[in-house]
């Protein structure tokens, strides 16, 4: 028998609620299967089994908060005796505590997939490397080679509005109670209020409490320094459009898939801006995971990771962006995307203003900011000519590098944009 | 195919994309991404669902003609007439 705990989704989670039972008394689990989802500050994750069993009894109910550790349900392993009843039959609750495993008796190495769930309280809970198998956007075509990890799971789910999840949860409200007379629309939070009849509660003070957290620490212990620089994107604009043209909408690309492998490329050549900064040492990172800042509807904020951008091409990280950000509007993380960022991109999109400054989410050492390119008079080529032309800013940390190294790497990503077709 | 059918097609979807937002509160000749406060990724979603839902191609070239929610109903109205 072998607890499923409440997992720890980076240092300043303490602990979650549990907002979704996606198996029941009983049920079947196989390795990778959504269990449950649990809110946090960040927003709702979906926490996936590590071993194949049985489920046999939940011991945490819908809407209860509990601290980081705590053991939400018992799997029994499918080899493992049954003692009080056939699998598949609900089963009478033990009396008395339920059996809970201490810290030290989970192994040690973190990434063991057996690993019920992270325990330690480091910045870098380790995720299981399996792909979710959580759709929220059914409508998206994925090429053959993605198929099968996005199969079957999210699709006979009702899609619900976070804060419909939100509301359902803090009314102790069954959402697969919901789902076989839903599904097929958005369940919103107005059609859960109506439910349940209670007034909103904003959902936003959390999300607010978590940026405010990481952002302070940030200022208070990353001496910063800022840097920022002109790009011209005209021959990169070309690139997109020439690309697009013959391209079905779901196959486009957008220009922040080109800002990522910019980036990526340039960290190649400027290890330094890629790691994380801990114990008074950094710690460069191999693999490139790179924060995306997404701003959620109704405000806040968040920056999942791309994870290993360093090797995708230009249309595996647009499929992968696009698949992140539609995740994440729908309120969907993956417990990796919210803990492995090794350096972040932040973009203002094309409605934003020409400069941004970032702040350094720790413990990484680098966040790379992208203005709203605009149409500016420019020498191209001898003459004064309108180009496309962003600003790009570059904040790092001055414990790890200097303004030279940070000012050849803005430039490196800028050379990186003005010959697209390398990219 | 009449306006009003692709006016509530083109609102469902928006919907998906910004559950928030009424169609009432919005001005459906300002800019459909003001209006609605979706990014280019949003868009992007957006056109790829009614390209799919009207079987049409949606190219990246006819965006200048997608710019309002009006402009968009005339749009699909049109190609699909």
């Amino acid at each position: 028998m072998s607890a499923f705990l409440m997992p720890s989704l980076g240092a300043d989670m303490e602990a979650g609620t549990l907002v979704e039972q996606l198996k029941s008394s009983g049920d079947i689990v196989k390795h990778g299967d959504i269990v449950a989802a649990i809110e946090t500050q960040k927003g709702v994750i979906e926490i996936e089994a590590f071993q194949d069993g049985i489920l046999e009894s939940w011991l945490v109910d819908i809407g209860s908060e509990v601290p980081v550790g705590t053991p939400l349900a018992n799997i029994r392993a499918a080899d493992e005796p049954v003692l009080s009843g056939p699998p598949g039959q609900p089963e009478v609750p033990t009396p008395g505590e339920p059996e809970v495993p201490q810290p030290h008796d989970l192994p040690p190495a973190p990434n063991l997939p057996e690993d019920p769930a992270p325990q330690d309280p480091s910045p870098q809970p380790p995720g299981p490397e399996i792909p979710m198998p959580d759709l929220p956007e059914p409508e998206i075509q994925w090429p053959e080679d993605t198929k099968n990890n996005v199969a079957t799971v999210g699709q006979s789910r009702p899609r619900i509005t976070p804060a419909a999840r939100r509301r359902a949860a803090q009314a102790g409200l069954d959402l697969s109670s919901l789902g076989a007379q839903q599904t097929g629309t958005t369940i919103t939070r107005a059609d859960i209020s109506a439910l349940v009849e209670t007034p909103r509660v904003d959902p936003l003070p959390d999300m607010r409490g978590a940026i405010a957290a990481a952002m302070s620490r940030s200022k208070r212990e990353i001496p910063h320094y800022y840097l920022a620089h002109q790009v011209d994107l005209t021959d990169a604009d070309a690139f997109v459009a020439k690309t697009n043209s013959d391209r079905a909408p779901e196959d486009r690309l957008l220009m922040g898939a080109l800002f990522l492998k910019a980036i990526a490329l340039a960290v190649r050549k400027v290890p330094e801006m890629n790691g994380h900064y801990e114990n008074n040492e950094f710690n460069p990172s191999e693999p490139i995971h790179s924060g995306l800042a997404i701003s959620m509807r109704g405000g806040g904020l968040v920056a999942p990771a791309l994870l290993d951008i360093a090797t995708l091409k230009l249309d595996e990280l647009m499929r992968n962006m696009r698949d992140l950000v539609t995740r994440v509007r729908a309120g969907r993380f993956r417990s990796r995307e919210l803990s492995d960022a090794t350096i972040t991109l932040t973009s203002l999109g094309d409605r934003g203003v020409d400069q941004l400054h970032g702040v350094i989410y720790p413990p990484q050492v680098a966040i790379v900011g992208i203005g709203t390119p605009s149409l500016r008079p420019w020498v191209h080529e001898g003459q004064v000519v309108p180009r496309l032309i962003a600003d790009i800013t570059l904040a790092a940390d001055h414990r790890v590098s200097d303004g030279r190294r940070g000012a050849l790497f803005l430039r490196i990503i800028a050379e990186n944009l003005t010959t697209p077709e390398a990219l | 195919m009449t306006d009003q059918y692709v006016s509530a097609a083109l609102a469902e979807e928006l919907h998906r994309i910004a559950p928030d937002v009424s169609l009432e509160d919005v001005d459906l000749a300002g800019d459909l991404r003001e209006e609605f406060d979706i990014d280019s990724m949003d868009f992007l979603t957006l056109i790829t669902a009614l390209g799919k839902r009207f079987d049409l191609d949606m190219p990246e070239a006819d965006y200048p003609l997608m710019q309002s929610f009006n402009a968009l109903v005339s749009y699909l109205r049109d190609r699909r007439a």
